[in-house]
């Protein structure tokens, strides 16, 4: 009764919950499970405003306590859908491997990665919920703008949200699954011995004496044992570098072999041999020896699943920044979509300059001034419907018609910011060149040399770096004020990058390598905290990477868009010169007169 | 004027005689040679077949013995003296044209323009 009330309320309260939906959204939610809570509390009086012709209906959007947050994921319209999930969520306490508890590290500040179905806004961390929610939820959501009255502007918006980025909350979760492997792998490790040694303490007086055989099979499991203990420690036992939205197939796969595996000889153990109480010990040496080899195998299969499938070049792929354009080009084995992401992400922080949001746009004065040279007037218009529309087209109209001086002006300016440049960097230049000429190194052996009546002062490198710092600073200041370049280096961290080089005797030109070119974005990182990026694809990221597939990676302010395309197909052939077959004939037209 | 290598070439020849002029120590004849078997045939502006490897005139300086001879630019030189012209290195053409005992040179020389002279007179006059 309860349920049909809810339906027909559903329907009814559709527009009403698609308002309270609006409202939930134009706060600043997204990326921590603390602050969705705390402000899903704030806006308890917005659900049941929104929910109101019916109790059923607001019922059913009441916001979820907070440990829900904690375990379950992010929600993307795919997997839920997708039968391939919902049967795998109900197994993936069993199958993680090498990931954390995966949909939820979105709220983390390491390098994560979401799935996003497309259509659904980036700050959907919050419609994390259990499988009893409204499926429709994704497709009403608005984005949040910065333009309706009583919400948050867009600048407090990225400003908060990297806030809550930037506090880094839960970094054990990070280490929940390599954890889990290692209790797995430490468990099979453990089997063989177990093996061997039960028989001794239950039942010893009733084994059958075993020598030689016996030993020689010792030491052969002692060697396997100990060879497999240290291969799965050098390659599997590392801490992950990135947690992946969807499970890791291989890995979960080769977890889900080992555990069958272990269980398997288990079973056969305890119902052959510790029931019956097997006297042949020979025969459970035998026995254990052969879970090792099995072991051994499988390792050879995690080694070439996971390590030298995807060392072979297969795909090229294309990577664009959106907002400048700088793109690259690699080459990747088969991979899945989201490994192919992890690893295109670690290429970005090496290869790509780093993003400078003040270098990119036109200035406004030369593309302002097409549109703003007329003014239309409406002459007693009663209909204000397709005024805007009017107007606009009028405008355009009346632009192209004009004479288009704007790339001139765009090219003087050009010129203009470039000949600025080029003249405060030979100052910089110049200043540094001298500074550097005040200080040298200081050489023990001279201390007898020099004259005790000039007595020098010798400084550490801080101090000679502080020391030499002051006359090039105002070069420096104008330099990287020019080229927009100033917000990444403080004054801290140029003195800083000034005593390293004293300290390593660098020249002039050395300590500014750094500050002529803008180097990759993993100088001005800060490698404590954790990246977040969000994948955007429209096929499912554990699927492989075939022609023509695009998939993006979101940050806040820009993206990374990646174009799959093959690599072709070679046909080497094979062409034999005999070296004495290069001779040569002057090619000459001479002109002799006679 | 292509020719099938192995058969006999035959064209429509002009008898030139030139008298070579005194300079100072130098005997000249006005005019200058490009082609040979060793030369890149390719770069021949004059010659139809841009495989033919024979010695063309390519200047004619003006006013000179060549010039008051009738010798014409383009034309391609057959016989120096009795000596083939049709088969010869570059530097080859250059001594038979240049020896110094000799004042006078006789070139049979042919050009396009003397076989279409040919036909066209072969044409008016039906043949008997």
């Amino acid at each position: 009764m309860r349920s049909v009330f809810s339906l027909l309320d559903r329907k009814a309260s559709k527009i009403d919950s698609l308002r309270s939906k609006v409202d939930l959204l134009r706060l600043p939610l997204a990326l921590s499970t603390k602050s969705i809570s705390s402000r899903k509390s704030q806006l308890g009086v917005v659900w049941e405003k929104g929910g109101g012709s019916g109790a059923g209906g607001a019922r059913k959007h009441r916001p979820p306590p907070a440990s829900d947050m904690d375990n379950e994921s992010t929600y993307s319209g795919y997997s839920y859908k997708s039968s391939h999930s919902r049967s795998s969520r109900k197994h993936r306490d069993r199958r993680d491997r090498h990931r954390s508890k995966s949909r939820d590290s979105t709220i983390r500040g390491d390098k994560s990665v979401t799935i996003q179905a497309p259509g659904e806004p980036l700050l959907d961390a919050e419609s994390t919920r259990g499988d009893d929610r409204d499926d429709n939820w994704g497709e009403t959501t608005t984005v949040v703008t910065g333009t309706s009255v009583d919400s948050v502007s867009n600048e407090d918006l990225t400003r908060m949200s990297k806030d809550l980025e930037d506090s880094s909350p839960l970094e054990c979760r990070r280490y929940l699954s390599p954890a889990l492997a290692a209790v797995l792998g430490l468990f099979a490790l453990i089997t063989p011995l177990a093996f061997l040694a039960l028989p001794q303490l239950l039942w010893r007086d009733e084994l059958a004496p075993c020598g030689t055989p016996c030993e020689g099979l010792y030491i052969s499991l002692a060697f396997k044992l100990l060879i497999l203990f240290i291969s799965t420690w050098t390659l599997f036992l590392r801490p992950p570098r990135a947690t992946l939205p969807r499970f890791f197939i291989f890995r979960s796969l080769l977890l889900a072999l080992v555990f069958l595996f272990v269980a398997s000889y288990w079973l056969f153990y305890g119902v052959r041999v510790l029931e019956p109480r097997e006297t042949d010990y020979r025969g459970i040496v035998g026995y254990a020896a052969s879970l090792v080899d099995a072991l051994l195998f499988i390792q050879y299969l995690a080694l070439v699943l996971l390590e030298v499938r995807h060392l072979q070049p297969a795909f090229c792929l294309k990577v664009v920044r959106t907002t400048d354009g700088h793109s690259r080009f690699y080459n990747v084995g088969h991979l899945s979509i989201q490994r192919a992401a992890v690893w295109v992400l670690d290429q970005y922080y090496s290869d790509f300059p780093v993003y400078n949001p003040a270098l990119l746009n036109l200035p406004k004065s030369i593309l302002s001034k097409k549109m703003s040279a007329f003014k239309v007037y409406n002459l007693g218009e009663e209909n204000s419907t397709n005024n805007s529309t009017g107007q606009s087209r009028t405008m355009i109209a009346a632009a192209a018609r004009r004479r288009d001086n704007s790339h001139t002006e765009y090219y003087y300016e050009e010129a203009e910011v470039e000949r600025r440049v080029r003249k405060r960097k030979a100052r910089l230049v110049v200043a540094v060149e001298e500074a550097f000429t005040h200080i040298k190194r200081h050489q023990d052996e001279e201390a007898t040399a020099s004259s005790p009546k000039h007595p020098r002062e010798v400084m550490d490198p801080r101090e000679a770096a502080q020391a030499i710092f002051a006359p090039m600073a105002r070069a420096m200041q104008k330099y990287l004020r020019a080229t927009r370049q100033q917000s990444y280096h403080s004054m801290e961290s140029i003195i800083n990058h000034l005593q390293f080089c004293i300290t390593h005797n660098m020249t002039p030109q050395a300590f500014l390598e750094r500050y002529l070119s803008p180097g990759p974005t993993l100088q001005y990182l800060d490698t404590s905290r954790g990246r977040q990026w969000t994948l955007v694809s429209e096929e499912p990221v554990t699927s492989a990477l075939h022609q023509g597939q695009v998939f993006s990676l979101r940050r806040l302010d820009f993206s990374l868009v990646v174009t799959v395309t093959p690599l072709p197909f070679l046909r080497l052939g094979e062409e034999f010169i005999d070296p004495k077959r290069h001779k040569f004939v002057m090619k000459l037209q001479s002109e002799t007169s006679v | 004027m292509s020719f099938v290598p192995g058969q006999p070439l035959t064209a429509v020849v002009q008898r030139i005689q030139i008298q070579k002029l005194r300079q100072g120590e130098n005997l000249i004849l006005g005019f200058s040679i490009g082609g040979g078997i060793d030369q890149d045939p390719g770069q021949n502006p004059f010659s139809d077949d841009k495989t033919d490897k024979g010695i063309y005139v390519t200047r004619i300086t003006p006013g000179g013995p060549a010039d008051a001879a009738g010798l014409r630019m383009g034309d391609k030189l057959m016989q120096v003296n009795g000596w083939d012209m049709t088969m010869v290195t570059h530097d080859q053409a250059r001594k038979r044209l240049t020896k110094k005992n000799e004042d006078v040179v006789r070139l049979l020389v042919t050009r396009k323009s003397l076989e279409e002279a040919v036909k066209q007179s072969m044409g008016s006059f039906p043949r008997q």
